[in-house]
This record gives C-alpha cells, structure tokens and sequence, in this order.
C-alpha cells in the first residue's frame, strides 16, 4: 500500500517538476526575446542619434541590458563587471569628454557609402557563421565537453574557493588576467601622455563643481560615499565566494572618489586622495601582481604558481589569489581616478580658457 | 634560471614599466629600460641557443599544464622573432635619449619609456605564447602603448594619426576576438596546438570558415596588409622619430608572425591553402600592395611618409612570399622580416638624426644635406639601396629567394613583376639621394651639422648589419630555412 502510495506520489511530483521546468524555461525564453529585442533597439536608435549625449546614455542602457542578459545565462561575475564598467565608469568617462567636445555631432560632410558597405558585409558574415554554431545552451557543445568539466570538477580540490570563475580567472588563466591589469595600466599611461596638465596649468584652470550648490545631492552624496567604499571592500574580499573580485571592486572604489570630485570640485578631491601618490600606486598594484609570480619562482615553482607559496598547496593558491586580486583592485581603483580626475582637470582648463 | 627563461622575456621589460613610472626622473628612466630591452636582448639570444639545443620549450604558466592553462611555447619561430624585436628595441633605444630631448618635453619622456617598454612586452608576449587568448591580450598592451607613442609626436597631426591606427586597430582586435571566440565555440579550448588537434574534425563547418576569415581580417588590419594599410602613414610619419623605429621595424613584423602561426600551427597548411582561395587572395593583394604603395611613396614629400609608403610595399612582397605557398616562398617572407626590420631601422634612425639637426622631413629641407650631413645621408643611401635589392645588402638576399620562389613555382610573370616594383623603389630612393646630394643647400640657412654620435652609432649599427647580413646569410638563411621546413612539416 505505501509502496503505491509513494510511487504515486513520485510520479506527480515528477510530473509538477516536469510542469515546473517547462514553465521557467518558457518565462526564460521569453525574457530572453525581450532583452535581445531591447539590445537591437537600442543599438538601432544608437546609430540614428545625432544627440552625443544621448548616445552616451543609450550606450549605458545598452550595457545594462547586456549584463541583465549575462544574468539570465547564470554569467553574474560577468554580469558585474558588464554593469560596473559599461554601465557605471565608462558612461562617466564619456559625459566627462562631452562637457569638452559638446553635445551634438558634426554634420557629415560625405555619405561613407563604403563603411556601410562593410558593415553590411561584416553582418552577413556574422550571421552565416552562426549557421553551425552548437544550439543555445546545448550541453553537448564543445565548450560544455572540453576544458570546462576539469574546472567544473577539479577546481574544488586544487583550488578549493566556491566561485569557479574566480578560479579560473585567478589561478588557471590568471597570467590572461595580469595582462588585462597590464592594459589598464597601459591606458591611463596613455591618459597621462597625452592629457596631464603642468602643475601651473592646474593651478590656472577653473576647475568644475557644478553640483556644489545644490544642497541635497551634496550631502546625500556625503552619506552615499562610505557604504560605497565599504560595497567596494566588500565585493573586493567576498570575490572567491560569491561574484566579484578586483576589477569590480576597484571600478566601483573609485566610483565613490569620482562622486566626490563631481560634488566638491575636481581640485578637493585631486588633494584630498593625492594624485601623484595615486598615481605610484597604479604602477603598484601591477607591481603587486607580478611579484606574487616572481615569489612563487623563487619558491621553485612557475611564474605565478600559487601552489609554490605555501607549505600546504591549497594555502598557496588562497594567498596568491587574495594578493592579486588586492593588486587587480588598486590599479584598476587608481586607474579609474587618475582617468576621471585627468579628464575633468582639462574640463577645468577649457572652462578657465573660455571664462 | 635557465628554465624559466620563456617567461622572463616577457615580464622583464613587462614589470620594469610600472618601476619606470615610480622613478619617474627622466634621466633614471632612459638607463633603466635600455638595460631592461638589452637584458631581454640577452634573454632572447639565450632562448634560440636552448631552443636550437633542445627543440621546442614549453613552459605552463601558474604550474597549470596545457589547455587547463595557458602554456607558453618556443620554437625557432618565436625565437627568430624574438631576437629580431629585442635587438632592434635596444638599438633604437640606444638614440632615445638624444632624439627625445628635441621631441619631448622632460615630463613627458618618462611616459614615453613607460609605454616603449608595454609595447616591447605586449610584442614579446604576443610572440612567446601558445594561448590564443593570450595573444589577444598582449595585442591589446602593445596596440594600447602604440597609440601612445604615436600620439606623442611634435606635430599636432600625430593625434589624427594616432587617433586613425586606434580606430582601425581597435576593429582588427575585434574582429581576431570574434575569430577567437569562434573557435573557441567550435573546440572548447583556446591552446593553439590543442586547437590545431581539434579544429579538423570541424573544420567543415560554416563557423569555422567564418573564424577563420574574422581572424585573417583582423590579423591583415593589424599588419597593415593593402588595402587595409591607411592608418600606416600618418602614424609612421608623425609618431616621435624613436616611436618610428621601434614600430616601423617591429609591430607589422609580429603581426605576420600571429598570421603565420596560425596559418601553418593552427588551421594548418591544408585548411589554408587547399580549403580557401588564400594563395590566390595573398598574392593578388600583395602585388596591388608593392605596386600602389611603391607609386604613392614617390610622389611623398614627407621623406617619413615616404618610407612610411615602402613600408607597405614591402609587406606586400612578405605576404607574397607566404601567397606561393611553398618551402621556398616562406622562407623569403621569413628573410624579409628580418631584413626589411634593418633597413626600415637604418633609415629611419638616420631620419632621426635629420629631425634632430634640420627640424623638418620635407624633401627641401634635404637639399645639401649630402654635403653637409654625410653619415646619415650615408646612412639613408645604403638602407635605400638595401630597399631596392642591391647585391651585398640584406635586401638583395630577400629578393633574390623570393624571385627564386616564384620562378620555382614557374609564375614568371610575377617574378618581372617583383623586379619591375624594385624598380619603382629605385625612383623613391633616388628623388631623395637628387635632393641631399644634388641640389644646393639653401642660402638663407646655415650649414647644419652631422647628426650627434648617439644618433650616428646606433644608425650605423644596423647599417652595417645591412651589409653583414647581406655577405654572411648563414644566421638568416639557416635558420629561416629550418623554420620554413618545420612549418611545413607541421602542416604536412
């Protein structure tokens, strides 16, 4: 008797399951129509807008609709970064080169037939190559089959951190990730060449605080910044257990620094973090990352062998990756502020040439 | 130590970048990374001994074995190529102090060793490993630092052009990302060699084909194969004279080495040659690039414009080598890497050398230069005649394996016309030796001096290797022979 009970109850409950699954992938499904639909609709009004700032915008939604969608594939360390960089610092960045360029295109002067030609061509390309790309999804797919499995399995054992993707961004592609920090690096190398202004320049310039005067965004601004720092930490630490890691924490850190110059004047802000002391420390943080590879060599192991740093292999791999990921988060942190605060100084001198 | 040489190639001149930007005096900086570039001269000399020695090195970054992690991988390829960006890197660097003294104001010099040393390590990077993601990466360092340096130069135009290469250059890396991603899609892994194991069993696919052409596009933009070379000019012409040196001699070259690699290591000969019409696209876009960019550059004013023109030409005939598809062929387009990275480095060091003295590049400024200038000038006419393929230089060698090729393959007709674009080069070089040689100097000026002798002594440096590479082939030729025959064996 309870065994036919308990079979039947098995099949319903299966059945309910069944029903269950369905459902989810039907609202699944559907919300990923919608998301898509809104990226091509964006990207359509994108490329019609003569509005820069409106461009600017757009090109926000955009990314935050590309990081709700990395959601959906269950990518959120992806989904993060997507909506602290795209969504979050680079619209920033790009409103601060608006103040200086100004806000509507120049009319073209010719119609660039042969770049839509391109375009077109490159379109089509695309689309042919997806012809016979495995199916959205699909497990069997080469990527789910090949290297994947090993991290999916192993990475417990010789790694031992919850997120798998830190594991493979930090320990087994972490040279990929020292390269990405290179090329922050590299950018606001590239910042500093071509923008930093003479310490009399800045002296000169009339640097903005258009925010100043208003009074509820100043001091709501004020009570926003240290959670901010403290999210920062936070992210920054809790990236081996849940999403997160350096990259987002650095970008959101310095999102409280930006703010603050936005509410009390780029200059206050330049004194108060120090801009020649930020700036040795995005030199740092590389540096930081590179010597838990020279440590590790110097151990007898590989350039960046985590396991190398301790007696115990499982230890190693833990320190070498809180010590990148500290470094990853100072150089993107003070990259982002040596940019921004760069940036805004030359608003300042365009405004001082103007006034 | 020895084991871990693969990697210290890289991180050397790598992490002496953000150590430079902590020095910051400008005097410290300039001796630091002349002694980082020569040390991964040492370096890169040391790697072909053991790789000559030993076969291929592999060396598995993070301890993590190939495809769980990124691998980085040696052999005569990589190591050939090695050598030649660290050699040229330190010559040029030898002339940095002196030249950017004119060009540069002292803040900004730090930055630009700074960047010099993310770009010689995004390119040894890009050379040394076996991941094609990797290579990406390292793409986007050295790409990133060139802006930069091209962006510094002392004319306001350097911005356009600099802005120019970003533009285009962004849209190759793009389009080598979409290639990777592709593969990646189609294999699960982003190992080169794992790639080259399981890219036949797919190779069928549309996907695949599309990759395929996303990379080569990618690839062709970065090294600015014709039609795709028009952010070229303008940033060889207005980047800082040092900065032209440096990337003349040395960026294309490794963007050929990224499209040989993956030709013949990854989809392999066959999949290339056999599957698609690249033989055919090659040698069709190498020839229009010798003959369009060879007749541009004779009606150039700007004598780094000029060159800057010869530069394409010359691409065209190293993707030509590698259009006739044969052992022969390949090892002319390995040769012409190498030798065309000393003439462009001659020429260029001595244009350097002009800027210092003369301010200018314009072909009038050259006017009595011959007289008054004679080492550089000297300099100039033995990298032209190198150009044009006069026997005793390096450049004759080139040629002369690449008409070789041709006539092997019994293509004749292309074979008159390599001799015929020599031919147009003779005229570009000789519109510049009528300026400085025959033409008076001009009145109102006075006479200007020989360039400074840390100018003079790099330039000369390479001049002569010109002429002691043109003599002695048995380094160039040896090895571009075994490197073309073990390409060649891999695809077989």
């Amino acid at each position: 008797m309870t065994f036919l009970k308990n079979s039947v109850s098995l099949l319903l409950n299966q059945q309910t399951i069944k029903r269950e699954l369905l459902r989810s992938t039907v609202i699944e499904i559907t919300i990923n129509v919608i998301l898509l639909a809104l990226l091509t609709l964006t990207a359509i009004s994108l490329a019609f807008t003569k509005d820069l700032f409106a461009s600017v915008m757009l090109m926000g939604v955009y990314s935050l609709l590309s990081a709700s969608f990395f959601v959906l594939m269950d990518a959120v360390d992806v989904a993060f970064t997507e909506a602290a960089v795209g969504a979050g610092i680079s619209t920033i960045l790009m409103l601060t080169v608006l103040a200086m360029a100004g806000r509507f295109e120049n009319r073209a002067l010719h119609h660039p037939r042969i770049a839509l030609f391109v375009v077109i061509g490159t379109g089509i390309m695309l689309v042919f190559g997806t012809f016979d790309m495995p199916a959205f999804g699909d497990i069997n797919a080469p990527v789910q089959t090949h290297v994947a499995p090993h991290y999916i399995q192993q990475s417990g054992a010789e790694i031992d951190i919850p997120n798998i993707v830190t594991s493979v961004l930090a320990s087994y592609r972490g040279f990929d990730t020292f390269g990405e920090v290179v090329v922050v690096f590299t950018a606001v190398i590239g910042v500093l060449a071509l923008l930093e202004m003479k310490s009399e320049e800045v002296r000169n310039s009339v640097a903005p605080a258009p925010m100043y005067q208003h009074k509820i965004l100043r001091i709501v601004g004020k009570i926003l910044i240290p959670p901010i720092m403290l999210f920062a930490l936070y992210v920054q630490f809790h990236g081996e257990y849940g999403p997160g890691g350096g990259f987002q924490a650095g970008v959101i850190f310095s999102a409280a620094i930006i703010l603050h110059a936005i509410l009390f004047g780029v200059e206050t802000t330049a004194k108060a973090i120090s801009l020649p002391f930020v700036k040795v420390l995005a030199a740092l943080g590389v540096l930081i990352y590179g010597s838990v590879g020279i440590v590790a060599m110097l151990n007898g192991g590989r350039f960046l062998e985590y396991n190398a740093l301790a007696e115990n292999a499982i230890t190693g791999q833990h320190v070498g990756i809180i010590v990148i990921e500290l470094g990853v988060g100072i150089t993107v942190a003070t990259a982002m502020m040596v940019i921004f605060l760069t940036f805004a100084r030359r608003v300042g001198k365009s405004n001082g040439e103007s006034a | 130590m020895i084991d871990h040489l693969p990697i210290l190639q890289v991180i050397v001149p790598l992490l002496a970048a953000p150590i430079c930007l902590i020095l910051r005096e400008a005097q410290l900086v300039r001796w630091f990374t002349l002694i980082a570039s020569v040390f991964a001269f040492v370096i890169s000399v040391l790697l072909l001994q053991q790789v000559q020695a030993h076969g291929t090195l592999i060396y598995s970054l993070g301890g993590w074995d190939a495809p769980i992690g990124i691998e980085y991988r040696i052999d005569q390829l990589n190591a050939y190529l090695l050598i030649l960006v660290t050699s040229i890197s330190s010559v040029a660097l030898l002339a940095a102090g002196t030249s950017l003294q004119k060009e540069l104001t002292e803040r900004k010099e730090t930055y630009f060793y700074v960047a010099y040393l993310l770009c010689l390590a995004g390119l040894l990077g890009i050379l040394t490993t076996g991941d094609a993601f990797n290579v990406f990466v390292f793409l986007e360092i050295s790409s990133l630092a060139s802006y930069t340096l091209i962006a510094m130069g002392r004319d306001r135009r350097s911005l356009w052009a600099s802005y120019q290469y970003l533009i285009m250059g962004t849209i190759g890396a793009t389009f080598i990302l979409i290639g990777i991603g592709m593969m990646y899609m189609m294999t699960g892994t982003l190992n080169m060699y794992d790639l080259a194991e399981r890219l036949p069993e797919v190779q069928q696919t549309k996907t695949v084909f599309t990759a395929f052409a996303f990379f080569m596009v990618g690839v062709c933009l970065k090294l600015a194969l014709f039609p795709l070379h028009l952010w070229l000019p303008n940033a060889y012409a207005y980047a800082p004279s040092i900065a032209t040196v440096f990337l003349a001699a040395t960026a294309t070259k490794v963007a050929i080495y990224v499209l040989l690699r993956f030709i013949f290591s990854v989809y392999g000969f066959e999949f290339s040659f056999s599957h698609l019409p690249l033989k055919e696209i090659l040698v069709a876009l190498g020839l229009m690039g010798i003959f369009a960019a060879s007749i541009v550059a004779i009606y150039q004013n700007n004598i780094k414009r000029l060159f800057a023109y010869s530069s394409v030409a010359q691409i065209g005939y190293m993707i030509l080598g590698l259009g006739i598809g044969s052992k022969t062929g390949l090892v002319a387009t390995l040769l012409h890497l190498f030798n065309h990275a000393l003439m462009k480095g001659a020429i260029f060091l001595a244009l350097a050398g002009v800027v210092y003295r003369v301010g200018s590049v314009n072909i009038k400024a050259f006017a009595g230069l011959g007289k008054q200038m004679p080492w550089t000038m000297g300099a100039i006419v033995v990298g032209g005649l190198s150009l044009i393929g006069v026997p005793l230089t390096v450049g004759f060698v080139s040629k002369w394996y690449l008409v070789l090729a041709l006539l092997e393959s019994n293509w004749w007709p292309i074979a008159i016309l390599v001799l015929v674009g020599s031919l147009l080069a003779v005229i570009y070089v000789w519109r510049l030796v009528e300026a400085a040689y025959f033409r008076p100097a001009l009145q109102d000026s006075a006479p200007y001096k020989e360039a400074p002798l840390m100018i003079l002594i790099p330039t000369w440096i390479l001049v002569l290797a010109n002429i002691y590479f043109g003599i002695d082939t048995s380094f160039t030729v040896g090895l571009s022979e075994q490197i073309s025959a073990s390409l060649f064996g891999v695809a077989k």
